[in-house]
């Protein structure tokens, strides 16, 4: 059995995002580059599987479309632990775009289970998954919070209002994982990172597929009101600022 | 290994290198980088959300977190792959040194272990002492403990009292001693102790387990600061240590000693370097929430002043940290080639620069103690509540000034290493010392027309070394053989040393940088590099006057008044804009991003 984790590379938390060339482009200058969070747990839980060999899983790969530059961000997720990784040698313009490289890549791989991050924590735009399995014409579960192998089948818990609900996919599926898939993501451990060296990272070119869908302009949000403060002493200040500022009575 | 021009120990008073001489954390490549990470992930999963609980103290879970290190193969970064390590280089150890050095309490017991508990086994121990010992503490299935200081015995550690008698059939040595604040003592498995074989004038180095009968081990100290660490005196009463666990020589203690304190001394550099980093992340995002007369208090003068200084003081010790660290793998790397054994040549190598290791103790705990000073101040009455890390941060620096040599006996060793070793001829001090003093009526600040910003940068640095060779060779003709017992001169020395090597590999730094990168869009380096010079003009001036009182006599008193004036001439500058501008552009990441 095959596992393929979906990766993407995304700015960490700390970035301050910028934009340039008419607000139509991220500034990437100096940004330090993660695995997207939630193919971070998503790697983890694969390994997790294939730790127990009662699961059968003989191969963990990630998959990743981006240029040469995100290569780092690859080889973290091999001293991780995934067994080879792929990189499809392409910006990754739009969701459509990038599915439609992950589907060729699962066809000829001939994987059983596709983790994707139900989103990243960049654009989230929150379709790859949905849009890989429809290439694909597999099953998909969106939510997902939880992974079993049993008889050949995946159990899959998902994460629904106020509660969970558990369902069973034959493989090959599609899995749209959110959090809660692991406890953590796994650390690389120092042998992971050497050993990162020496595992296969295939690059292959990307299908002459167009994007469907083109930035007009990014927007930042607006900066926050100055707060105002009313002494509780004049409640009359408080009722003339509501009406005639605020203008809500 | 590239071709490089590299400097001996203490060289770099009287001869310079080029900026592709020197290595910067810019060159990280991308395994350096992921082991940093892997470090940081660390003590944000395991370790700082069990912080309070391990300084409770809860020596389990102080090991049980050493544990996971050992399991994550943290334990295993210096150590060759064939005794279960994974051969990092120096570089990369001292950049794992100062991830690891933010970890409070655990940095302690993490680098004792690492350090001084395994590697004199590592360096000085043979084969079957290597494949028995360092192979399990490389993984974290034994835990290593370091006994040196006795009652009697702090900094003057060869005075200890701790005896080893051989048995009369031969077999053993019989221990009997007391030693104190030893790091790890509650649950280290291994011990590497010093004593004094029958009376021997010097010490000798053994290996001993926690389990031979007659080891005693006290309750933990109750301590200002690094409370989870485990710290206790440990008693040897007629404790039977087989012959083939002495390490090394008999005799060689003393300098087994030594080099690992030379060691230890150049990592814990890398730990404060940590420390303060984190620090100033913890200053910055407290600053950036904390609102006063409905404003963050970021926007004050007053605050950017001390975030700007804290961020220049680290900068320019991290300048200096991997400068060394890349000299002294070249150093490893000879040794090495010249067939010595990987242990002997670590340690060769990591002994050489025992000025430079020192520098790098004494100026980083004291960086480290300022910035984590101005942490708790910019908290307020908040940096004095228990619930901040700053507060934690605060107790736990201060020991940085004390174990590893205390930074009085590190400032005299640093100037008597490198007065040593020029008379040595390792370099030629004096007489470089002597051609200057011959010209103390004239001597010149030596500015040039159309200086370049690094030519100007480089020529003050060169006239603050100057500056160092002209005291020394005042003060070595005035006090002679006694200058030893001058410690206040000896301090004064000191001081300027460090600052000339660490001024000028921040020059260094910077104008390599902007070889590889061009000059950074808001020139804030060379920003940080002007006030730092600004400021280390002061810094140098009166240490230098104060040592030239001490010896000048009136007539030549106003003369090297004069030379001081003049070798600590910089380039006045808007130094408050300049911290602004520093404050600023942290104040915009919320970290410490330089």
């Amino acid at each position: 059995m095959k596992i393929l984790v979906c990766i993407s590379n995304v700015p960490d938390t700390t970035t301050k995002v910028k934009f340039i060339e008419g607000n139509k482009k991220l500034d990437v200058t100096g940004i330090q580059w993660v695995i997207n969070p939630w193919d971070e747990l998503s790697l983890t839980r694969a390994l997790e599987l294939k730790d127990d060999p009662s699961n059968g899983i003989q191969l963990v790969t990630v998959a990743h479309v981006g240029p040469l530059a995100s290569e780092p961000t690859i080889r973290k997720a091999l001293a991780i632990g995934a067994d080879d990784a792929i990189r499809i040698n392409a910006d990754p313009s739009d969701a459509y775009f990038v599915a439609a490289q992950l589907a060729k890549i699962v066809k000829e791989g001939v994987y059983d289970l596709v983790f994707c991050g139900i989103e990243s924590s960049d654009f989230n735009g929150s379709t790859v998954g949905g849009m890989l399995a429809e290439f694909l014409e597999y099953p998909s579960v969106s939510s997902v919070s939880g992974v079993k192998i049993e008889n050949g089948q995946v159990n899959i818990t998902r994460e629904i209002d106020g509660g969970k609900e558990i369902v069973t996919v034959p493989m090959p599926v599609v899995a749209i994982v959110q959090k809660g898939i692991a406890k953590e993501p796994r650390i690389a451990a120092m042998r992971g990172i050497m050993m990162a060296r020496t595992k296969p990272l295939n690059v292959v070119e990307p299908l002459a597929i167009d994007s469907l869908t083109e930035v007009v302009a990014y927007e930042m949000p607006q900066p926050r009101a100055a707060c105002k403060f009313v002494d509780p002493e004049n409640p009359r200040q408080l009722v003339e600022l509501l009406q005639n500022e605020a203008k809500i009575i | 290994m590239e071709n490089r021009k590299v400097l001996k120990s203490g060289e770099f008073l009287v001869d310079e290198v080029q900026f592709n001489d020197i290595f910067i954390p810019e060159q990280f490549d991308e395994e350096q980088k992921m082991i940093a990470q892997t470090i940081q992930d660390f003590l944000d999963t395991e370790l700082y959300p069990n912080i309070d609980q391990i300084d409770s103290p809860d020596i389990n879970l102080m090991q049980r977190t050493l544990k996971k290190a050992g399991e994550l193969g943290l334990m295993g970064i210096s150590i060759p792959e064939e005794y279960g390590g994974f051969g990092q280089s120096f570089i990369t150890q001292m950049l794992a040194g100062e991830k690891i050095g933010a970890g409070h309490s655990f940095s302690v017991a993490f680098m004792a272990h690492t350090g001084i508990g395994t590697l004199p086994i590592m360096y000085y121990g043979n084969e079957e002492q290597r494949q028995k010992y360092v192979t399990r503490l490389a993984s974290g299935d034994l835990i290593g403990a370091y006994c040196l200081t006795e009652p009697g015995a702090g900094s003057d550690a060869n005075s200890g009292k701790t005896s080893a008698i051989l048995s009369e059939d031969g077999k053993h040595y019989i221990l009997n001693g007391q030693k104190m604040w030893i790091t790890n003592a509650n649950f280290a498995d291994t011990q590497v102790v010093f004593a004094k074989i029958d009376r021997d004038r010097v010490l000798s180095a053994f290996i001993v387990e926690k389990n031979f009968p007659g080891v005693v081990i006290s309750p933990d100290e109750h301590k200002m600061g690094i409370k989870g660490s485990s710290t206790a005196q440990i008693f040897y009463n007629d404790v039977k240590v087989p012959v083939e666990n002495l390490l090394g020589n008999r005799g060689e203690g003393f300098r087994i000693a030594l080099s690992i304190l030379h060691m230890g001394r150049i990592k814990l550099g890398a730990n404060v370097l940590g420390a303060s980093k984190k620090s100033i992340n913890d200053s910055v995002q407290y600053a950036n929430e904390r609102k006063q007369f409905n404003v963050l208090i970021s926007t004050f003068g007053a605050i950017k002043h001390k975030l700007a200084e804290q961020v220049i003081k680290t900068f320019a010790l991290e300048c200096a940290i991997y400068r060394l660290s890349k000299d002294i793998d070249d150093q490893i790397e000879l040794h090495k080639a010249s067939g010595m054994d990987k242990g002997k040549a670590s340690v060769e190598g990591i002994s050489h620069y025992a000025v430079e290791a020192a520098i790098l103790k004494v100026y980083g705990s004291e960086v480290l103690d300022f910035v984590i000073d101005e942490a708790v101040q910019i908290h307020g009455g908040m940096g004095y509540s228990a619930e901040m890390a700053v507060e934690r941060g605060y107790r736990d620096s201060r020991i940085n000034r004390i174990f590893e040599g205390t930074n009085e006996i590190n400032r005299l060793l640093l100037v008597d290493t490198a007065m040593k070793r020029a008379m040595k001829g390792d370099f030629d001090l004096f007489g470089r010392a002597n051609e200057l003093a011959a010209g103390l009526d004239t001597i010149k600040d030596n500015q040039g027309q159309d200086e370049s910003y690094f030519e100007e940068k480089l020529r003050v640095v060169k006239n603050f070394k100057n500056l160092v060779l002209i005291i020394i060779q005042g003060a070595s003709a005035y006090f002679d053989k006694k200058l030893i017992l001058e410690q206040e001169v000896l301090n004064n020395l000191a001081d300027m040393i460090m600052e000339v090597y660490i001024a000028e590999s921040m020059v260094l730094r910077i104008q390599k940088m902007e070889s590889m990168n061009g000059v950074d869009a808001d020139g804030i380096y060379r920003t940080m590099l002007d006030a730092f010079v600004y400021d280390a003009s002061d810094k140098i001036r009166k240490p230098a006057t104060d040592a030239a009182y001490s010896f000048a006599s009136p007539e030549t008193g106003s003369t090297y008044k004069k030379v001081v004036e003049t070798l600590t001439l910089v380039p006045g500058i808007n130094v408050k804009e300049a911290r602004r501008k520093i404050a600023d552009k942290l104040i915009e990441a919320n970290c410490y991003k330089f």
